[in-house]
């Protein structure tokens, strides 16, 4: 089976790769449209910047060869985000294959921070990417921005309030997590991803 | 629900975890990566690697290590100690680390913390700050490890750097660090209050309801310790029902 990662402008490449390795898969680090299209699973991650994002991705004309591929692909935190229609950070149009849009985390209680960063339990689990995954599994978070509760939701969170921590639309998935950084939950993910 | 995170702290010589008491007296306690790993197995949340003899020539070191422990460790962990540039992030992020910690340097250029958080984004960005109490009552900036005092409060330089993009704060007390006598919760709770990024508190936990307080009255996002777990006197696991029977949320 061959795996590709999306190389791109962000940041958390190098993690995904290694958790990868941890479970005994091997990936390639691509951004070459040949290789991209032939692979038979991709991984989308992420760590940055909407619009910054879009917009190197654009320049190498990988917006429209991510929505046009038909293996499955797995968008991670960023990579998720970008794969929603619109992102409220920086006014930024992503690649829409999600309907959800993303949206800033907005509260008026000093005590809730904002990045939401640590573990926090994922529900309604309602896809194969969690088999063996348990209802009110701890994952890792880092976000500002979240994707809202939409019609392609496989699992919600509450941080604030309810929200999409992860999608599936056709061959597309996107968790709003690190599954690279999610302990044995995560590599279990990964591994549903692998085996889909 | 987001949980309050158990951070154990490995403090790294010559690629070896130690710990000082009171920033002195170093005892050896380890393999990082083995103990790192056996703290992630335990239900660490994080882990943070300090390397405290961080210098040029042991550069090198420093980030084969990171990338040794990025390919075992299956948790987020945060690397710092001595990192002054762009350029030392930069290599450490590549070899896998998720954050980076700074202090003096930041303090020292003002500019680091923006350039960082505009590189790398302020996920990655932690600033650790050593403060101690004086007779005044007030809480005094340190740097170099505790060596060099400043005229500077702890929450003016928190702010400033929060504004310029720091994304977590991890708080030392210098007072507590090594007593084994409780969190500094006055402070804790004071830095968490004013400032809208987490903050770790850092210093004096000894018992498991130390940790009780410091997530309740210290208002604490996170709690960080090194000898207590390197000496097993608290385990990770019991820590974590202690304060779940508290109805503290932790992941278990």
């Amino acid at each position: 089976m061959k795996l590709a990662i999306v190389k791109y402008n962000a940041g958390n490449i190098r993690s995904v790769l290694y958790a990868l390795e941890r479970i005994g898969v091997e990936a390639i680090v691509t951004d070459d449209h040949e290789q991209l299209g032939s692979a038979d699973k991709v991984i989308f991650p992420g760590v940055g910047e909407a619009s910054t994002a879009m917009a190197y991705l654009k320049e190498r004309r990988l917006d429209n060869l991510i929505r046009e591929l038909r293996q499955p692909v797995l968008g991670i935190c960023l990579g998720m985000q970008l794969l929603c229609s619109h992102s409220e950070e920086n006014n930024t149009n992503c690649l829409g294959i999600f309907e959800e849009k993303v949206m800033r985390f907005k509260t008026t209680d000093p005590e809730i921070k904002i990045p939401q960063v640590g573990w926090n339990n994922i529900y309604g689990l309602g896809s194969s990417l969690f088999n063996g995954v348990a209802e009110n599994s701890y994952c890792y978070f880092v976000h500002s921005y979240y994707a809202e509760t939409g019609p392609n939701a496989i699992a919600s969170t509450e941080y604030i309030q309810a929200y999409s921590s992860a999608l599936h639309k056709n061959n597309f998935y996107g968790v709003q997590f690190h599954p690279e950084k999610s302990a044995a939950v995560g590599e279990r993910i990964l591994k549903n991803f692998i085996e889909l | 629900m987001l949980t309050k995170r158990i951070i154990p702290c490995l403090d790294i010589k010559d690629g070896r975890t130690v710990k000082g008491i009171n920033f002195e007296n170093i005892r050896d306690a380890g393999d990082p990566v083995e103990l790192g790993a056996l703290y992630a197995a335990q239900g660490a949340d994080e882990l943070v690697f300090l390397d405290i003899t961080a210098t040029v020539e042991k550069r090198k070191t420093l980030s084969e290590l990171v990338n040794r422990i990025s390919h075992h460790i299956n948790i987020p962990f945060t690397v710092g100690g001595g990192i002054s540039s762009v350029e030392d992030v930069s290599v450490l992020l590549q070899n896998g680390a998720d954050k980076i910690s700074v202090n003096t340097a930041a303090y020292k250029n003002p500019a680091l913390v923006a350039d960082l958080a505009r590189e790398f984004g302020s996920q990655c960005v932690v600033l650790a700050i050593d403060t101690r109490q004086e007779t005044d009552g007030r809480w005094y900036v340190y740097l170099n490890g505790g060596r060099t005092r400043t005229e500077t409060l702890a929450e003016e330089w928190a702010r400033q750097a929060v504004d310029a993009g720091a994304g977590e704060i991890l708080l030392t007390s210098m007072n507590h660090d090594g007593t084994k006598a409780g969190f500094a919760l006055d402070i804790t709770s004071q830095l968490a209050a004013a400032l809208p990024v987490p903050v770790i508190a850092s210093g004096g936990g000894g018992t498991m309801e130390h940790f009780v307080d410091v997530f309740t009255k210290g208002k604490a996002d996170a709690a960080l310790a090194a000898s207590i777990f390197h000496f097993k006197e608290i385990g990770i696991p019991e820590l974590k029902s202690f304060l779940q029977e508290k109805n503290i949320d932790v992941r278990i």
